[in-house]
């Protein structure tokens, strides 16, 4: 018992899948039967999306206070609509489509950087004005635009193998990707560095501004990716659909026990968070409560989350 | 001689972008549609900014203690929900309600000084709470306003447009109140040195809590001065004042540390993005630009701040 206190205190993303387990668990007995198996691969199909952006709000909030990328649901969005454009609907433009879709992210990414840098602005003024531009971007593209994906996409995105879903192999293996990037790289190691002392990281001959546009990068980049597959996924792009994501990307990050604070941060309780945050609506839903109620839990989990996780920070 | 020097001086120019970036919207609008130029066309060009100038003035408060309130649209439509049913149709419980939102946010600022909380984090998560509350009272678009809201926000005054007068009034209420008062220089000392006021004797607790409960007013404010122009709510209806407000303070000259607000500033702020809106629809550009106009003017009016405080650090 006291290796299992001392493991979870150890490691604060345990309690996001605790948490998610035991909200499967309670919905699963409600339910009965084999109900329990198929939501288990439903919310693994749903989450892939929260993971997807969350590991780039991650990485951008690892940068320390004042770091959080508010541009990530219109990215979505314009990535989404311009793959689906790209693509067309044949499957042979899929590759194209999704090189569009990285451009797009690309963009976003410098631009985001160059506010930042150019005008010496917090970045959250920086990414809210370019999501300002970007949204737009969206609604005038994506305005009567009704593409559906690409086949081979709509597969990729909804298929499952013996019940575990084709995209949430794929996220697994990116979330395995991005907790080495971030732990056992260079790269990583200096974007930890960068969160917990900025001034001493530079000192120490980290290149600040490298990392600092890397990162926001990195997140402009994941959200588009994220668009293309949501796209696929929900048979084509629409205007609102990253609206959800903005919340969804800062909750994963806190919930899974990284520090909001920024310089410690870790990638697996983003995947236990995305899973807990679906079973959570998944399980209000199946109790029958109403949509309001359902937001109004959702929020006040999150609030007790950070009240629970926040006095961390102090003794850092 | 000194005169002279203030006019140059970086300090001078900072403080007169926000006016000067109105005007220009101002002259671009007059311009190209002289018609405007009258009471009956300045009350439609800047009705809608009340409600948003109010929400603005109600982020800065929080802005002013170095958080941010990313809840403040869907409080905004609360409001608005609660104004349109509750406070129609049972007085007392509306305003209790209304009382309630004030205690609540106030209980939220003891929290993230307590807790020393991200306010991001803990405001987006509210922005839910709020979100949820007004669907339980209106899940779909209705109600109406009380007629007393009504009548007060269709007040025609001669010769001054009732916005003009309520933007000016609200600015300039704001401005003496944080100011020029000992108290607003207490609670701005929160943003600018916390440790400072501690040390003084002050209280940081009471004071963070008294700046929330104030943006919950001035929310309020603004969620029913929305529901008596829009006559109806919904809990969509203000979700994208959030932004707005954020964009206002900043456009206004409102700094994210340190306390360094400008009450005058975050109305002209609100009233420039209101106008850009309109100033799109009169250059016959499809309303699909009208966030990116804004966009674009926030991002415009930061590069020509950097401007001039890159001078300043030159000289």
């Amino acid at each position: 018992m006291r290796s299992i206190e001392t493991f979870m205190r150890h490691h604060p993303w345990s309690w996001s899948f605790v948490a998610a387990f035991l909200t499967w668990a309670a919905t699963a007995a409600y339910i009965s039967g084999t109900g329990g198996l198929a939501l288990a691969s439903t919310a693994l199909s749903f989450s892939t999306f929260f993971v997807m952006v969350g590991i780039g709000q991650m990485f951008v909030i690892t940068l320390g206070p004042g770091n959080v990328d508010l541009s990530i649901p219109s990215t979505i969005t314009l990535s989404a609509v311009v793959s689906m454009m790209v693509m067309d609907g044949s499957n042979a433009m899929i590759l194209p489509g999704f090189l569009a879709a990285i451009l797009v992210g690309i963009l976003v990414g410098l631009f985001n950087y160059s506010l930042i840098r150019v005008l010496s602005i917090p970045p959250i003024i920086a990414t809210m004005s370019s999501s300002f531009l970007v949204q737009s971007s969206a609604i005038a593209l994506g305005r009567g635009v009704k593409i559906k994906p690409p086949a081979a996409l709509e597969w990729v995105a909804t298929a499952k193998l013996t019940g575990v879903p084709v995209l949430s192999l794929g996220v697994i293996a990116l979330a395995v990707c991005m907790a080495i990037l971030l732990n056992r790289t260079v790269y990583g190691r200096s974007v930890t560095a960068f969160g917990q002392n900025t001034r001493a990281a530079g000192l120490a001959g980290v290149p600040i501004e490298r990392i600092r546009y890397l990162t926001y990068s990195l997140s402009a980049v994941l959200a588009a990716i994220c668009g293309v597959f949501l796209a696929g996924f929900s048979g084509g792009s629409s205007l609102n659909m990253g609206e959800e994501y903005l919340l969804a990307s800062i909750a994963v990050v806190v919930i899974g026990g990284s520090s909001i604070a920024g310089g410690n941060s870790n990638v697996p309780g983003i995947f236990g968070s995305a899973l807990f945050l679906f079973l959570l609506v998944a399980m209000l839903n199946t109790f029958g409560a109403a949509a309001g109620l359902r937001l109004i839990l959702t929020g006040l989990i999150i609030v007790g989350v950070v009240t629970f996780a926040g006095g961390r920070t102090e003794n850092r | 001689m000194n005169g002279l020097r203030f006019f140059a001086s970086a300090r001078f120019w900072r403080g007169a972008l926000p006016a000067l970036s109105l005007t220009f919207v101002l002259v671009g609008v007059f311009w190209l549609q002289p018609r405007a130029m009258s009471y009956f066309g300045l009350n439609l060009l800047f009705n809608l900014a009340v409600p948003i100038a109010l929400a603005t003035i109600a982020q800065m408060f929080v802005i002013a203690v170095n958080d941010l309130d990313l809840s403040i649209g869907s409080f905004v439509s609360l409001v608005a929900c609660i104004g349109a049913t509750w406070l129609r149709d049972t007085p007392l419980l509306g305003i209790a309600a209304l009382l309630g939102c004030v205690a609540v946010y106030a209980a939220l600022g003891a929290l993230i000084y307590i807790r020393q909380l991200p306010s991001i984090v803990v405001t987006l998560g509210m922005s839910f709470v709020w979100s949820g509350c007004a669907v339980l009272l209106l899940p779909t678009p209705g109600g109406s306003a009380p007629d007393w809201i009504r009548t007060l926000v269709s007040y025609k005054p001669s010769y001054v447009p009732m916005p003009l007068l309520a933007a000016v009034a609200l600015g300039l209420v704001v401005h003496f109140g944080l100011m020029r008062t000992s108290w607003g220089v207490l609670m701005r000392g929160v943003g600018g040195n916390e440790k400072a006021i501690t040390r003084a004797g002050w209280s940081v607790l009471k004071l963070k809590m008294v700046m929330y409960a104030l943006t919950a007013v001035f929310g309020i404010l603004a969620g029913l001065t929305l529901v008596g122009l829009a006559t109806s709510a919904d809990a969509n209806i203000a979700l994208r004042y959030t932004l707005l407000s954020i964009a206002g303070v900043i456009l206004g000259g409102g700094e994210f540390v340190g306390g360094r607000i400008s009450p005058v500033g975050a109305v002209l702020g609100a009233m420039t993005l209101t106008l850009t809106a309109s100033f799109l629809s009169f250059l016959r550009i499809s309303p699909d630009w009208q966030i990116g106009a804004q966009g674009a003017v926030l991002i415009i009016v930061l590069a020509l701040r950097a401007i001039v405080n890159r001078l300043e650090a030159r000289r």
